[in-house]
């Protein structure tokens, strides 16, 4: 479904080029959950944001569905830290907004815009505005608009970084739940070892300066997961301990 | 146990009305300081009178002030209407000049580059100086009045909606990029509406200016309007009349600058909380 190439970015600043990127090879499947962990600065937003159409790559190259990715596109939704609702819009106003932008029947779109409130349990805020809701509902409202023209594949940018640890855990399984019944392909981007872990069928990990990634991981374990007790804590917790050596390790020790 | 309940019934019976008269106080307490505010200012002026015992030519008493309102009411009504209309006129005419001026400011910086510096060169020239040529063009009516408005309170308006164009949140644009909204598109539903809270901040300083600049104009060659009886008043030496024109000055840039937050609170409600 999305298959990245050789990509590599370089930003010029004042002090010369930064290389953001090197040599990133990545391949997503279809309706795949793959999430991209490492440090602040490692280049894993950038990548999303070269995934979406949004920054050009350097160098290499980026397809979505077999098209070359030059620009944003619809049938790729994005999701980022700030739920980016607009203010003067109720919350169907905003689940609505895409819907609005495209030609065509509105009326499908309503019910599904509904149902997907429904499922986020923001249905009674409906026709609130957003700074009526928490953090935590505005991102659900944010997930809610991403989802309701039915993407093909759906971007994530450290979606639930600026909530509250229960929030998140909270919304993590809620989108576990989501995803598995609508079926997208999702790259979601994340510092939290947790998070990946729960959510991916597979991590990359990636490394800083210059951003690479260092290894993927494939995470098998059944669904739905969950941060408490299951049947399947002990072998979650190895997960994430096996990627927070492969994220504190620096590839230059390594080799030596 | 029944005493205990009719006692707290009787209890609350009895701060009820307290609670009542206290959310009327708090909703009176807007309306009522403003006016003790008025009255103790009057009260101070009149005093000075009494103190001093100047001549009412040279600082008449709020007393003489009404008289003369009262006195001259027809004068002044007409003459407040052709303020009234001198400013609206003007301030209209610079929102629709200014406006779609600062969205092509905000929008292209080689349009920024080529007119910004000649904008704030303009706006450095005292408006006043201006004046007098705005009577050699354009004779003695109501035209250079209005024009004098449009200068004064154009330049605010220009670099607000600039600003509030140009404010429009990253996470906004990269949303409506990646939803491949057209321009026009996202100008009219998300840098418009998200531009409306910086532009009222500026048509607020521009209504204020807008009087400012009609009474100006009809300073120098005018036949009528609040600013003409002021000039008036000083050739006739009846002060009580220059004050009646201040006070009306006064109460239409009050008025204006009400009509026009009522108008914010109606165009933007959702941005009550965030100023």
């Amino acid at each position: 479904m999305i298959s990245v190439e050789q990509v590599s970015k370089a930003f010029s600043t004042n002090e010369g080029a930064v290389e953001a990127l090197r040599g990133i090879d990545l391949q997503v499947d279809e309706g795949e959950f793959l999430t991209l962990v490492g440090r602040s600065g490692c280049g894993k937003s950038t990548l999303l944001r070269i995934i979406a159409g949004l920054v050009p790559p350097t160098g290499g190259k980026v397809t979505v569905g077999g098209r070359l990715v030059e620009k944003p596109r619809r049938g790729v939704a994005v999701m980022f830290q700030r739920p980016a609702l607009l203010p003067w819009r109720t919350v169907f106003e905003n689940v609505m907004l895409p819907i609005e932008l495209m030609d065509g029947d509105s009326d499908p779109y309503r019910r599904k815009a509904g149902e997907l409130l429904e499922t986020t349990g923001l249905t009674e805020f409906a026709t609130r505005l957003p700074r009526e809701l928490s953090g935590g509902m505005q991102q659900r409202a944010s997930l809610c608009r991403s989802l309701v023209y039915d993407p093909e594949v759906l971007l994530m940018d450290e979606p639930f970084a600026a909530l509250d640890a229960l929030t998140r855990e909270e919304l993590s399984m809620e989108l576990q739940r989501i995803c598995a019944a609508s079926g997208q392909t999702v790259v979601f981007v994340t510092h939290s070892i947790d998070e990946a872990v729960i959510l991916a069928d597979r991590v990359a990990v990636m490394t800083p300066r210059p951003g690479q990634i260092r290894q993927i991981v494939e995470v098998d374990v059944p669904r739905p997961r969950s941060l408490g007790q299951t049947a399947h804590t002990e072998t979650l917790s190895g997960y994430a301990a096996a990627l927070r050596d492969l994220l504190f390790e620096t590839p230059g020790a390594e080799a030596s | 146990m029944t005493f205990d309940s009719a006692s707290v019934t009787a209890a609350e019976k009895a701060a009820a009305p307290d609670r009542a008269a206290a959310q009327r106080r708090s909703r009176m307490l807007p309306i009522v300081l403003p006016l003790v505010g008025l009255v103790v200012l009057l009260g101070g002026w009149w005093l000075v009178k009494i103190i001093t015992g100047w001549n009412s030519f040279i600082l008449p008493s709020p007393a003489d002030v009404v008289t003369t309102i009262v006195d001259k009411w027809d004068i002044m009504i007409s003459n407040t209407w052709v303020t009234v209309w001198e400013t609206v006129a003007g301030f209209v005419l610079a929102v629709v000049i200014g406006v779609p001026l600062g969205v092509a400011l905000a929008y292209s910086w080689i349009f920024d580059r080529m007119f910004s510096p000649i904008l704030f060169g303009f706006n450095a020239v005292p408006k006043i100086a201006v004046a007098p040529l705005l009577v050699i063009w354009m004779g003695f009516g109501v035209l250079p009045k209005i024009v004098m408005v449009v200068l004064l309170c154009f330049f605010p308006i220009v670099l607000s909606t600039a600003a509030g164009v140009k404010s429009t949140p990253e996470e906004l644009r990269e949303l409506i990029r990646s939803l491949e909204a057209t321009p026009f598109q996202a100008f009219r539903k998300v840098r418009l509406p998200s531009a409306l809270p910086h532009l009222f901040v500026g048509l607020k300083l521009a209504i204020s200016l807008a009087v400012i600049g009609a009474v100006i104009g009809e300073f120098v060659g005018a036949t009528k309007g609040l600013g003409y009886l002021i000039v008036i008043s000083g050739g006739t030496a009846d002060t009580s009349l220059a004050f009646a024109a201040l006070a009306f000055l006064a109460i239409i840039s009050i008025v204006l600058y009400y009509a026009l937050t009522a108008v914010e609170r109606w165009l933007v409600p959702w941005a009550e909380e965030q100023v």
